[in-house]
């Protein structure tokens, strides 16, 4: 059982998410099947309430699905603690939000080296590799500009090398150019071809077909369930 | 091993960043934090002060105990009908007891002083030769009160300060005569006025003249004395004395009730600790009460940021802060607020306290035993009302969080 499950990268099967609305359940996904190999590049199109983002928070272990099983580098998530989940996060997964949501009160370097903060680096190797990971998103001549000393796109790449700088296995992204314009917008999605060329597997949540095409495969989610779509970007 | 370490070592560098983003939390609203502090410091500073000054003056208070003939007691008898109080014979027995050094029987009357047709109300004691061998200080200038005095029953006084300067103005009062209700008796000697004074003295104040004690029971007409200063050897010993005077006196009183009290300089200073040790922990209990309102609010303020930094809080799981580090961050954060505020009140109220022994007149000392109170104190106060706010961050779920985004 064991080696089966090792063996896979991700895979979700049967995912099923319901919520207790007094008297009534509702069913915010509806066995959602999808599997995705190491590297990939994939996004999950859908319009606002077909169900992506409660797909964001259990692809991202923020929460357990009803019935069904995740699997996740070779670990089952189904059934883990407050605590374990915080791990896997931690180690497994780079969070890139909407609002790119930066701590107000600490620089780009600080903000970049929090993740390796919670998982117990040292002082130098945390700077060493935030700085790094700055450089990489070309934010080398920023890294001690707060939050509010930096653009929205700037901000948003600050989050990407924050996503980045735990080498997680899976980028996550919702929404990732929702409150860029179309410049930046753009630029951002370069910088993710450019990831995903060096061989990050990517999952990005957008309701635009736009953005979505620039990953190589689309699924659509729409009123909780899941069709696989066309390859846009071969 | 080499894992476990790792861990270690990796919670510790976790740990510093947490209190770096905990001060910087708390400076980031400077008004709020402070008035939060404020709480704080106002009860620990009232607790310090209290405990400080009291402390303080316990210690004088048992310091001049100490000072003033440490190894006396009084003896009061009210008496029964059948006999008023102890004869000389009595007196004789009781000086003859075990670490018994002497007795000296105090009998005070007020009487008129006529010097040169100038009369006025003065307080008498009748005294005899042993108060003035244990009172080695009661004698200014002249000669005490010796055996033969109180022997021959002899007219002669020492005089106070003030007697001298309302009477004798500009004259030497030694061997001058004065008139005590109209018999006339010779200034042998001064009285001293000194704080060090004996335990007689302290009860009763200190008299404008001391006779002879047989002198002063033949004015008085009475044939008992009512009150005695025991003086004995060790102060330890005082107890076993009492047990002794009790076995002498009962009989003599037919075993009767409430007819005699002993009074030992250790029972008084024990009662007067008791007191002051009662008074204390009142006034630090209601101290308490302003450290309790501190508390409160540094709950009231750990809520409200809680709530203000949901963001904040679910960006910070979602990247991989377990519970426990959320919670560790925001108890770091009300106990960095209690403490500062504990330490600034041990400061203030430490700084109070000299300032109100000083006005006393008391010796201040620097209490240890009051610093780590106010350091235990604003600890636990920080842990104890941080420790439910910071419990509700770490149990905010990251969801709910993010969806605030």
């Amino acid at each position: 059982m064991n080696q089966d499950i090792s063996n896979v990268f991700f895979s979700m099967k049967d995912i099923v998410k319901q919520y207790q609305m007094g008297e009534e359940v509702s069913t915010v996904l509806n066995n959602v099947n999808l599997s995705i190999q190491e590297g990939e590049y994939l996004s999950v199109l859908g319009p606002s309430g077909s169900g992506k983002s409660t797909l964001m928070n259990i692809i991202g272990c923020l929460d357990l699905p009803t019935s069904g099983e995740y699997i996740l580098h070779g670990q089952r998530v189904n059934d883990l603690g407050e605590k374990e989940l915080s791990r896997i996060r931690s180690r497994e997964i780079g969070f890139i939000f909407q609002n790119s949501q930066m701590l107000p009160l600490l620089d780009a370097q600080k903000n970049v080296e929090l993740p390796l903060i919670y998982a117990g680096v040292r002082p130098k190797e945390r700077r060493e590799r935030a700085q790094e990971m700055l450089r990489h998103v070309g934010l080398a001549d920023r890294m001690h500009h707060y939050p509010n000393q930096l653009s929205g796109g700037q901000q948003q790449r600050v989050a990407i090398a924050r996503a980045l700088v735990t080498r997680p296995t899976l980028l996550l992204a919702d929404e990732p150019t929702g409150a860029l314009d179309q410049k930046m917008g753009r630029q951002i999605m370069e910088l993710f071809q450019e990831l995903s060329d060096n061989g990050h597997t990517i999952i990005m949540i957008t309701h635009d077909l736009n953005i979505a095409k620039h990953a190589r495969r689309v699924v659509h989610i729409i009123d909780g369930e899941l069709s696989e779509g066309e390859a846009v970007n071969p | 091993m080499k894992h476990f370490f790792q861990k270690l070592s990796g919670g510790f560098y976790m740990f510093v960043e947490s209190v770096k983003m905990s001060v910087s939390n708390i400076l980031q609203n400077k008004m709020r934090s402070f008035l939060t502090v404020l709480g704080i410091l106002i009860g620990v500073m009232a607790v310090i002060a209290l405990v400080t000054t009291i402390s303080g003056v316990s210690t004088s208070i048992s310091d001049s105990f100490l000072s003033m003939g440490a190894g006396s007691m009084t003896l009061t008898v009210t008496g029964t009908e059948l006999k008023t109080g102890l004869t000389d014979e009595d007196m004789e027995k009781i000086a003859q007891l075990e670490h018994v050094n002497g007795v000296c029987p105090s009998i005070s009357l007020n009487s008129t002083v006529t010097v040169e047709d100038v009369s006025d109300s003065f307080t008498v004691s009748g005294k005899n030769d042993y108060f003035f061998v244990h009172t080695p200080n009661a004698v200014a200038r002249g000669r005490a009160i010796s055996r033969l005095d109180t022997d021959s029953q002899n007219r002669v006084c020492l005089i106070s300060q003030d007697l001298v300067e309302s009477h004798f103005y500009g004259v030497d009062p030694l061997g001058k005569t004065l008139y005590l209700d109209n018999r006339d008796f010779t200034v042998v000697g001064i009285i001293q006025e000194d704080e060090d004074v004996s335990i007689a003295t302290i009860l009763t104040g200190t008299p404008d003249l001391y006779i002879p004690h047989s002198t002063a029971l033949k004015m008085t007409g009475a044939a008992s004395v009512n009150s005695l200063t025991i003086y004995i050897d060790d102060i330890e010993n005082s107890e076993a004395v009492e047990g002794e005077l009790e076995t002498l006196l009962d009989p003599l009183f037919n075993y009767e009730d409430d007819v005699y009290s002993i009074n030992s300089m250790e029972s008084i200073g024990d009662t007067m600790e008791e007191m002051l040790g009662m008074m204390s922990m009142l006034l630090a209990g209601i101290a308490s009460i302003a450290l309790l309102v501190g508390g409160i609010g540094i709950m009231n303020m750990m809520l409200t940021s809680v709530t203000e930094r949901t963001v904040e809080i679910g960006l910070k799981k979602a990247i991989g802060a377990e519970p426990g580090q959320i919670q560790l961050q925001f108890l770091i954060e009300s106990f960095l607020l209690s403490i500062a505020g504990g330490l600034a009140g041990i400061v203030l109220g430490i700084l109070l306290s000299a300032a109100l022994c000083n006005v006393m007149g008391i010796t201040f000392t620097l209490s240890y035993g009051a610093i780590a109170l106010g350091v235990g104190f604003s600890a636990a106060v920080g842990i104890i009302f941080g420790w439910s706010p910071a419990r509700k961050a770490s149990r905010l779920s990251p969801i709910d969080a993010l969806r605030r985004m």
